[in-house]
């Protein structure tokens, strides 16, 4: 009834329009699942990788910043007016259900749209979510190469004649990612944030803080 | 027809329930709200539309003086990817609510002229083909509310986040 039984189609209307640059994540995804809570990678497909980005004051950051935290990541934009707002709730939401344990998880939105989506612009979006909830924007090439890296999809959409006149489409997983940057689970649409936050709380207990002190040893 | 009408007009003041009385022999709008948003960027009205009139009408287009570009949309979602489309129109069947709501069918509220904020309401109207023109004024729910004010719709968080300021936890 959902997403999972359409998978045929958005293949076949992805490829048909030809946007799809790279593999994205539904060309892989399984059968209908009845429980779809998270979604499983096949064996051999891994998610992330090494970008560079500008944040929400305009300086640089790369996935290196956010090394020893966990990223939860959801790539949107600021003119969306429905899906991002819903599933950056949801993202909100599961941050609070984690009570403190929260502070080891860094919220990002990367934005599919660095043409409006400006430093400033984000930072005020955000805003509107949750308060450490960090917009990273940066060149096309930039953005182009951090998505290729999620396997997120996204295609620009004319609504009108005007240059600004575009609407994005986009996929809406929620990527979490370990202290490494490793892939730890992909969570979609209908994920709920209860579902999301048990997943971040067991990823958390599994890989403790690693303590800031470098261990001892050898230097004289 | 004129017994018809009193007998639904007392049934409505026996129940005390302005809606009742104004759904009467109607489309009766139920539970609209928009989502907060800034200046210039977009938001979305979200409502049920009950068809009372016997006769099967569409919503065709709306307005509201906070949006310079008013639109009926609709959401595809194929395959984890979200896909935004304008229709044409917005069918109201007898026995039929259309639903409009986050991830589906909703009035799309294109470059605001100002902010929407959580707590205020908007004026839109609303054209039907057959039951002409309603003006409804629409409470602003937060950015990430999931439905209309009290209505958490499953996802547990309602609109906690509105403002912006300070974290709950
Ligand atoms: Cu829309």
């Amino acid at each position: 009834m959902t997403l999972w039984q359409r998978l045929g189609v958005g293949l076949a209307t992805a490829a048909v329009a030809g946007a799809a640059a790279w593999f994205f994540i539904p060309a892989w995804l399984g059968p209908p699942r009845s429980e779809p809570v998270q979604v499983a990678l096949p064996a051999g497909i891994t998610l992330g990788g090494p970008f560079s980005l500008i944040d929400e004051t305009g300086a640089r950051v790369t996935n290196e910043t956010f090394r020893g935290r966990f990223m939860l990541i959801y790539f949107g934009f600021t003119y969306c007016p429905d899906v991002c707002p819903t599933e950056l709730a949801k993202m909100a939401a599961a941050l609070d259900l984690l009570g403190d344990a929260a502070e080891e998880v860094v919220p990002i939105l990367i934005t599919v749209d660095p043409e409006r989506d400006t430093p400033a612009a984000l930072a005020q979006y955000t805003d509107l979510f949750h308060p450490r909830l960090i917009g990273l924007t940066g060149t096309e090439a930039e953005i182009a190469a951090a998505a290729r890296a999620y396997r997120a999809y996204y295609a620009k959409v004319r609504t009108g004649q005007a240059p600004d006149e575009y609407t994005m489409d986009h996929s809406a997983f929620i990527y979490l990612m370990g202290r490494r940057g490793e892939f730890v689970a992909l969570f979609n649409p209908e994920t709920t944030p209860e579902q999301m936050a048990e997943a971040m709380r067991r990823a958390i207990s599994a890989s403790p803080r690693v303590s800031k002190m470098q261990p001892q040893g050898g230097r004289t | 027809m004129i017994t018809r009408r009193f007998v639904f007009g007392a049934v409505a003041v026996l129940a005390l329930t302005p809606l009742a009385l104004a759904a009467q022999d109607k489309v009766e709008i139920v539970e609209p709200w928009a989502r907060a948003a800034l200046a210039g960027r977009n938001s979305a009205a979200y409502m049920t539309i009950v068809n009372h009139t016997g006769e099967k009408d569409e919503l065709i287009s709306a307005a509201t003086p906070v949006a310079r570009v008013v639109e009926l949309h609709t959401h595809m979602m194929e395959g984890g990817v979200m896909r935004m489309r304008p229709v044409q129109a917005i069918e109201v069947n007898v026995g039929e609510p259309a639903v409009l709501r986050p991830g589906g069918l909703h009035v799309m509220l294109i470059n605001l002229t100002r902010d929407l904020k959580a707590g205020e309401t908007i004026p839109l109207t609303l054209r039907f083909r057959n039951a002409g023109e309603r003006t409804i004024e629409v409470p602003v729910q937060a950015a990430g509310a999931m439905g209309p004010a009290g209505h958490g719709h499953g996802h547990g968080h309602g609109h906690g986040h509105g403002h912006g300021h300070g974290p709950r936890n």
